[in-house]
């Protein structure tokens, strides 16, 4: 009787939209902070917003691949300088003004502004002009060649904005997406519809709401009562043999770009001796973290890098698990009864992993000091106040390597070779060069223990059985739903 | 409270109250032994991860099996009781420490400035929920167990405060104060030598039912996370961590959630138990 009703109210709230079969509601763990991914960090609103809302010249597919996006191709000068972007005819905004070169330029001259609140304004540093040809092509001018501007303009950080709709971003986000913002009730839910006018493939659902459930246990709950369909980024790595083991469900596992670190505070004595570092990261026992934390997902790494990039080098040797070698360095340094605050944030790879630490450092003779923290917490006093000695954070940014060139950055790892390496680097368009160089930024961080590598962190989406088309690897921070469709 | 009539009421309370203050002595005891026994021997080291051995359900190795991480559940109870009593017993200290010493000034000046100045202070921290006000000591102190016993011994001054003051009003009306007052002495020595003594039975009796809320109280702030922080365990703690566990190790959850239920139990039934036999003028308002 009860479901009957529901049903009937079901059928009223879509009303004349059509079938329940063309909606979905997905969760993720965090709500986004506002709706504007080109004037924020958080991944949560990439998490939204990529590709389902926003689209850059180019994107990411599924496979972490470059490919295009508003943009159908481009042509590179002889000289490696000049990048021509040939645009997508008839595309629009969701508001229903047409997007064409001067909304790039206007999108990228934004982002590398003097006064750009971009979180990735590095992305852009190597831009010198962007020029609009006619409406349906831009030259964009580099300073130096750049064999990465393609991987620059898939970031959720590049995409391409209009100046007609860019003042209310931040809460009416309007993009040239499969699918339109309909609606955000903060601290529940964002709607998004199908964009009917889209100028690529449309998309195959009519109607998705995005919830944000951070508890482990209520979203448990959740999907277990199917109240949601789809659990992107399921937050509790136990409960996965149990949805697998249920016919209801389907669990995805996959890579992420979220390399897992112990991040040592740099600056501060006596974690400014490598000696110190080296003696942390031989404590630390991967595996026993990787099967505790995790319940046996995600692989070990040996420097910041991801195990999956082809360019990797598997450095875990350099820092293998090896208590007497710890306690020797720590004896060589001079280092006794040492007592290091450990910071963590609310993710289970760190709270359980901190703990695991806790231990394992214990065993080699340093005392930790644990401390929960809340994300915004976290941000504020850790990230930005660098009050810390160890905390432990996933980087989930692809390719991120360049931010041990910044020495202002919350571990304060400041080495001139390594940052004139990523100078060099950054330079270089020869991919067989660039491996290379990638391969030694990878040794020069391994070498200098910056930070304890733990492990790649692995993404797991639980669905119901019966939808197709999820992304199972999460390049970038996404969940891009343009695909998915009932199996039915 | 409704008994079916008997001919010898009296007497069958009695032996009933007794019973549940053995009963609840008993199970007091037990956590306290195992609490004081966890300094000198556990089964297993709690600081210790075994992440090889977790999740075994309990069995002849691991008596209540073993958590997430691979330590010993019966291991981490002992040494979570140890917590449990630890902040109980101080957060009571704080409350006994001050509250009754106020109360008994309250009652020496009844009355007076004194009297409303104190008992209009007790009511404002009456007013607000306990555990609301404990977290937002811990949350602006921050967690541990030293910022939980402070928050939860602040919420036990109010409670000894009254009692103690109303207690000592019915005194200060008494012959024998009277006499006192007699002879001279002053409302300190009064209150110290005669009124205290006096109330001993009362305030041990309430001493035992705030220690019991004492448990809960801390089991609560670190299952929100604001107790004590890991390593050391504790009871909530392990409650909060067992959660999205339950469905496939349910002991995780069984374990601590039965020795919190039995620690208060006891305690509660032993404060129902001392209040029959030492104070029999409450047994008979009932």
């Amino acid at each position: 009787m009860f479901d009957r009703l529901k049903l009937a109210f079901a059928a009223l709230a879509i009303g004349a939209s059509g079938a329940a079969a063309a909606d979905l509601t997905v969760a993720i763990q965090l709500e986004p902070p506002h709706l504007d991914p080109t004037s924020a960090a958080a991944g949560a609103i990439d998490s939204v917003l990529y590709s389902n809302v926003f689209e850059g010249l180019t994107r990411f597919a599924s496979d972490g691949s470059i490919v295009p996006g508003l943009a159908k191709s481009w042509d590179i000068s002889d000289d490696g300088l000049v990048y021509t972007f040939h645009l997508h005819d008839g595309v629009k905004f969701h508001d229903g003004t047409t997007m064409d070169a001067e909304d790039v330029k206007f999108s990228l001259d934004r982002a590398r502004a003097e006064d750009s609140t971009n979180a990735q304004k590095a992305l852009f540093a190597g831009i010198a002009d962007v020029e609009v040809v006619d409406p349906l092509t831009v030259k964009v001018t580099l300073s130096a060649p750049n064999g990465s501007l393609p991987f620059n303009l898939a970031w959720g950080d590049a995409v391409i904005v209009a100046p007609e709709s860019i003042e209310n971003i931040k809460t009416n986000p309007v993009g040239t997406g499969a699918f339109r913002f309909v609606n955000w009730v903060q601290g529940d839910k964002i709607e998004l519809a199908k964009n009917e006018d889209y100028w690529g493939t449309p998309a195959r659902l009519d109607h998705v709401t995005f919830r944000f459930i951070s508890d482990p246990t209520a979203a448990f709950a959740a999907v277990m009562a199917e109240d949601v369909d789809v659990f992107a980024g399921y937050p509790a790595p136990e409960n996965l043999p149990q949805f697998e083991a249920d016919p209801r469900f389907q669990v995805i596992i996959g890579n992420t770009e979220g390399e897992t670190i112990l991040a040592m505070n740099n600056r501060r004595e006596p974690l400014n001796d490598v000696r110190v570092r080296e003696a942390i990261a031989h404590a630390i026992d991967r595996q026993a973290i990787i099967d505790g934390a995790m319940f046996g997902l995600g692989t070990p790494i040996g420097a910041h890098f991801a195990p999956h990039n082809p360019a990797y080098v598997d450095l875990t040797a350099l820092s293998a698990y090896d208590p007497e070698k710890s306690k020797a360095l720590l004896a060589e340094a001079g280092v006794e009864n040492l007592t290091l605050s450990l910071k963590l944030p609310p993710p289970s790879y760190a709270r359980r992993g901190g703990e695991i630490i806790a231990s394992q450092l214990r065993a080699v003779g340093i005392e930790t000091r644990i401390e929960n923290q809340e994300w915004a917490q976290w941000l504020e006093n850790t990230f930005k106040g660098h009050d810390f000695d160890l905390t432990i954070v996933s980087h989930t940014e692809p390719m991120d390597f360049g931010i041990y060139a910044n020495p202002d950055y919350y571990f304060g790892y400041d080495n001139p070779a390594y940052q004139e390496l990523i100078k060099t680097l950054d330079l270089t368009t020869d991919p067989a060069k660039r491996t290379e160089l990638m391969r030694q930024a990878q040794e020069i961080m391994a070498k200098d223990y910056v930070n304890g590598f733990l492990f790649e962190l692995a993404v797991a989406t639980v669905a119901k059985a019966d939808i197709r088309g999820l992304w199972k690897d999460a390049p970038t921070q996404a969940t891009d739903l343009t695909a998915v469709y009932w199996d039915e | 409270m409704t008994l079916p009539a008997d001919p010898r009421p009296g007497l069958w309370r009695q032996a009933f109250r007794a019973r549940s203050l053995i009963l609840g002595a008993l199970l007091s005891l037990v956590f306290l032994a195992a609490a004081l026994l966890s300094f000198l021997w556990t089964p297993y080291d709690v600081a210790a991860l075994d992440i090889a051995a977790k999740l075994r359900p309990p069995g002849a190795a691991h008596w209540l099996g073993t958590d997430h991480f691979g330590r010993d559940v019966l291991s981490m109870i002992m040494v979570g009781a140890r917590t449990s009593i630890a902040v109980a017993v101080v957060a009571v200290g704080i409350g006994v420490g001050l509250g009754v010493p106020l109360g008994l000034a309250a009652a020496a000046r009844r009355g007076g400035w004194l009297d409303e100045l104190i008992m209009r202070a007790n009511d404002l921290v009456f007013a607000f929920p306990s555990l609301v006000i404990a977290i937002l000591i811990t949350a602006v102190f921050g967690p541990g167990a030293v910022n939980a016993i402070l928050a939860i011994g602040i919420f036990n001054v109010p409670v000894f405060a009254r009692l103690t003051r109303g207690a000592a009003l019915s005194l200060w009306k008494r012959d024998f104060i009277l006499a006192a007052r007699v002879a001279g002495k002053g409302a300190t020595r009064i209150s110290a030598e005669h009124i205290l003594p006096n109330l001993a039975n009362l305030l041990i009796v309430q001493g035992t039912i705030q220690f019991s809320l004492g448990i809960l109280a801390e089991a609560g702030l670190s299952y929100v996370g604001l107790g004590a922080q890991p390593p050391t365990p504790s009871w909530g703690r392990m409650l909060a961590e067992s959660q999205t566990m339950i469905s496939f190790a349910p002991w995780l959850a069984l374990m601590p959630g039965m020795a919190i239920v039995l620690t208060v139990l006891g305690l509660n039934l032993m404060g129902d138990g001392l209040r029959d036999l030492l104070d029999p003028r409450l047994r008979r308002q009932r």
